[in-house]
C-alpha cells in the first residue's frame, strides 16, 4: 500500500504538476519542486505525480531512486552535507566526517534524534581550494576543523532557512 | 567621489566569510558617514587570499587580503578607501605575481565586472564574438572554431569545431545547444567560478553557437551543488532577455535563442554527455549506447551540441579576437589555454590559467608554493575521481593532452588535487573503487559490478589474504572495467587504481588493524 499524503500535501503535489507539466522532459523539474516545497519526496507524491504526468509510477519511482539528491525521508530541521572526496580528504575529510558523526551522533544518511540536522555525505561541493568542506542548507563552508565544524552547527541553528 | 569597493560573492569566498565582511564594510561605512559604491564580483581565483577585497583607486585597483570583519575598521582607519597602507595591504591586483604571469583569456573578466550587469560586460569585450559571428555564414563561425583548435574542455578534449560541423549539417529542424555544468570532479571548480563571475560569457558562447547551427534553444544542464551558479545564471539570463542579447531577435538579427537553466540532482554519472541528455530530458541518468552519437539523435531526438562551461565560455573569445589569436597560445595539438585548478592540500590553491606547455611543477610549487601542511608532496591527482595518480617523479610533465596520456595520465577538466606524504595510496585506489559504485549508473556489468568487486579485493589485499594473487586479480579486474564498460566512469576508475598500483605498489600491504 502506497501511504496517502495529507489533503495540504496532495494539493502542494498537483499544483505543481499542473504547472510544469507542458514544460519538455519535466519530471526532474517536478520532484524537484515537490522537494522543495514538502522537503522530500513522500513515497505518497510519487502516484500524483504519475498520473499528472501520465507515466508509470515504476517511472517516477526509478528517477526518484537514482538520484541521490531526492530524498525519501523528511530532513531535520538543517541538512549538513559533508564532502567526502579526494580533495577534502587530502585535508582530513575522513577525520573530520568521524568527528561530525561522533558530534550528532549518528551515522550517514540519517537524522539527530531532536531532528535537528540531518547528515549527508557529498562528492565535492566546488570549493576544493578551499578544503575540507560542507554545505548547510545551501550555505557553503570551507577549510574546516572539528572547531570550525561546531561552530557551523550553532551558527546554523541561529539562522532562518535559505 | 564615490570609491567602488569589489568583495566577491563566490561561492568559496563566501564559505571563507566574503559575505560577513561585505556587511562590515556597508556598516562600518554608514557608521563613518562615508559613501561607497560595494560591487559583489566573482573570484579573481587566489583563494588563499579570500576574501579579497579590492578599492578602485586612481592607480588602479589595490587589494586587501585575506579580510576578516575584524580587519574592516582597521582598514577605514588607514584610509583603504584611497589605497593607504595597511598589514594586509597587497599593493595593485594586476601586479601581484600570482595573476600577473598567468594569461587569462577565458577568464578575462571573472572577478573583474560585477556579473549581473550586462553594461560591464558589453563595456569589457562582451558580446563583440557575437556581434561579428552575426556578420558571418553559419560555415565561417565553424570553421572559425575548427580553426582555433579548441578542443572540448570537460576532459574527453574532442574536437569542438567538429561537433559544431556535424550538428550544422544535420537536415533544419530543431537543434538543441547544450551546456554539460555538471562539473562533479573533485578538485575542479573553475566552471563554478565562470558562472558565478562571468555568466555572460557562457550565455553569449551558447548564442553563438545557437547561432552556428540554427538552434534556437538552449539548457545548461547545472549541477544541484551548485546553488550560487544558479542564482548567478538566472540573473544572468534575465539581464540578456531584457537587454535583447536573447530571446526573438537576438540583438536586432532577427534570429532567436532561448535559454533555461535545469537543475541535476546529485549524479557524478549525468556528466557522461549521453546520461546528461536522459537526465535533461527528466529520465534517470543512464548511459545511451552510442552511436548515434547526440550531434545527429541528441536531446529529445534532435541534433544537439553538448559543449562544456570552460568550451562555450571561450568561444566568444573566439570570435572576437579571431581563431589565429587563440591559437597561438599552446602546444603540439593542445591550443590555446586552460583555467587549471590547484586543490586539496596545497598552500596557494586556486585558478591558474595558463597557455598548454606549463609543467605541473611550476603549477604546484611556483603557483601553489607546495603542500599546505608544509609537507613533501607524495602525489597529485590530475582530471578528477577518474585521473590517474601522479608521482614526483613524473612532476615535470606539461599540461598538454598528449604529454599527459604520454604517462599514462589524462588532463580531464584541469582539476589537480594535492596529496602530502601522508596519504595512503592503497585508500585513495579503494576511494576510486568505492565512488564508482555508488556512481554508477548501473547499465553496464563491468561498472556496476566491477566496482564493488574492486572494493573487496583491495580490502583483501590490504587484510593480507592472499595478497600476490589479489593484486594480480585487481589488475585484470581493471583491465576488464577499462574494456568493457559503456563510458569514461567504469572505463576510467582503473586509471587512479592502476596508477596508485604502479607508483605507489608499497602502499598496497596488509595492514593491522586498530
Amino acid at each position: 500500500m502506497t501511504p496517502t499524503l495529507s489533503a495540504t500535501h496532495s494539493d502542494t503535489v498537483r499544483r505543481i504538476v499542473a504547472d510544469l507539466k507542458g514544460r519538455p522532459g519535466p519530471l526532474l523539474e517536478v520532484l524537484h519542486a515537490v522537494q522543495a516545497s514538502l522537503g522530500y519526496v513522500p513515497e505518497g507524491a510519487v502516484p500524483l505525480v504519475a498520473q499528472g504526468l501520465n507515466i508509470s509510477r515504476a517511472e517516477v519511482h526509478g528517477v526518484v531512486t537514482f538520484y541521490h539528491y531526492f530524498r525519501r525521508t523528511p530532513p531535520g530541521k538543517h541538512v549538513v552535507s559533508l564532502c567526502r572526496a579526494e580533495s577534502c580528504q587530502a585535508l582530513g575529510a575522513d577525520q573530520l566526517a568521524e568527528h561530525a558523526k561522533r558530534k550528532l551522533g549518528v551515522d550517514f544518511h540519517a537524522t539527530t534524534a531532536d531532528g535537528e540536522f540531518s547528515l549527508e555525505p557529498i562528492y565535492c561541493l566546488g570549493n576544493c581550494a578551499c578544503s575540507p568542506a560542507a554545505m548547510v542548507d545551501g550555505r557553503l563552508y570551507g577549510r574546516l576543523t572539528p572547531e570550525s565544524f561546531d561552530a557551523m552547527l550553532v551558527k546554523e541553528q541561529g539562522l532562518k532557512k535559505s | 567621489m564615490t570609491v567602488t569597493v569589489y568583495v566577491p560573492r563566490d561561492a568559496s569566498a563566501l564559505s571563507l566569510g566574503a559575505g560577513d565582511v561585505a556587511d562590515a564594510i556597508s556598516k562600518e561605512a554608514a557608521v563613518r558617514g562615508v559613501e561607497l559604491r560595494l560591487v559583489r564580483n566573482g573570484s579573481r581565483g587566489a583563494y588563499w587570499l579570500e576574501p579579497l577585497v579590492e578599492v578602485v583607486t586612481p592607480k588602479g585597483r589595490v587589494a586587501y587580503g585575506p579580510v576578516t570583519p575584524a580587519d574592516v575598521p582597521g582598514l577605514f582607519a588607514a584610509d583603504f578607501l584611497n589605497g593607504g597602507q595597511h598589514p594586509l595591504a597587497l599593493g595593485l591586483t594586476d601586479q601581484i605575481a600570482w595573476f600577473a604571469s598567468q594569461q587569462r583569456l577565458t577568464f578575462a573578466r571573472v572577478g573583474i565586472i560585477d556579473p549581473t550587469s550586462v553594461a560591464e560586460y558589453v563595456a569589457n569585450d562582451g558580446y563583440q564574438g557575437l556581434r561579428r559571428a552575426l556578420a558571418m555564414t553559419q560555415q565561417e563561425i565553424v570553421q572559425a572554431v575548427l580553426d582555433s583548435g579548441l578542443r572540448g574542455r570537460g576532459g574527453a578534449a574532442f574536437p569542438t569545431g567538429i561537433k559544431w560541423k556535424t550538428v550544422l549539417e544535420q537536415p533544419a529542424g530543431q537543434k538543441y545547444i547544450t551546456c554539460n555544468a555538471d562539473e562533479g570532479d573533485s578538485g575542479t571548480f573553475s566552471d563554478r567560478m565562470l558562472m558565478e563571475g562571468d555568466p555572460l560569457a557562457l550565455i553569449e558562447g551558447m548564442t553563438i553557437a545557437g547561432v552556428a547551427v540554427g538552434a534556437t534553444q538552449g539548457y545548461i544542464y547545472l549541477r544541484a551543488e551548485y546553488p550560487h551558479a544558479y542564482r548567478a545564471l538566472n540573473l544572468a539570463i534575465e539581464a540578456a532577455y531584457q537587454a535583447r542579447y536573447l530571446g526573438s531577435d537576438v540583438m536586432g538579427s532577427g534570429k532567436r535563442f532561448d535559454l533555461e537553466v535545469r537543475l541535476g540532482a546529485g549524479a557524478y554519472v549525468c556528466g557522461e554527455e549521453t546520461s546528461m541528455l536522459e537526465s535533461l530530458e527528466g529520465k534517470r541518468g543512464e548511459i545511451r549506447v552510442r552511436p548515434p552519437l547526440p550531434a545527429i539523435k541528441g536531446l529529445f531526438g534532435q541534433p544537439t551540441i553538448v559543449n562544456n562551461v570552460m568550451t562555450l565560455g571561450t568561444v566568444p573569445l573566439i570570435l572576437h579576437k579571431g581563431a589565429e589569436f587563440y591559437k597561438n597560445y599552446g602546444m603540439g595539438k593542445s591550443r590555446g589555454t586552460l583555467p587549471l585548478q590547484l586543490a586539496g592540500n596545497i598552500k596557494r590553491g586556486g585558478l591558474v590559467e595558463r597557455a598548454f606547455g606549463v609543467t605541473l611543477r611550476e603549477l604546484l610549487y611556483d603557483y601553489g608554493g607546495g603542500s599546505a601542511t608544509g609537507r613533501p608532496i607524495r602525489a597529485v591527482q590530475v582530471g578528477g575521481p577518474l585521473g590517474a595518480y601522479i608521482p614526483a617523479s613524473q612532476f615535470d610533465v606539461a599540461i598538454d593532452y598528449e604529454a599527459l596520456a604520454g604517462i599514462g595520465a589524462l588532463l580531464g577538466h584541469g582539476g589537480i588535487v594535492v596529496f602530502d606524504d601522508t596519504v595512503d595510496m592503497a585508500r585513495m585506489a579503494r576511494y576510486a573503487m568505492e565512488f564508482c559504485a555508488v556512481e554508477s549508473c548501473g547499465k553496464c556489468t563491468p561498472c556496476r559490478i566491477g566496482s564493488t568487486r574492486g572494493v573487496e579485493v583491495i580490502d583483501r589485499i590490504l587484510g593480507g589474504v592472499e595478497s600476490e594473487r589479489n593484486v594480480r586479480q585487481l589488475e585484470e579486474l581493471c583491465e576488464t572495467m577499462l574494456q568493457g564498460s559503456l563510458c569514461g566512469l567504469g572505463g576510467m576508475t582503473p586509471f587512479p587504481v592502476t596508477s596508485a598500483l604502479k607508483h605507489f605498489r608499497e602502499d598496497f600491504r596488509a595492514r593491522t588493524r586498530h
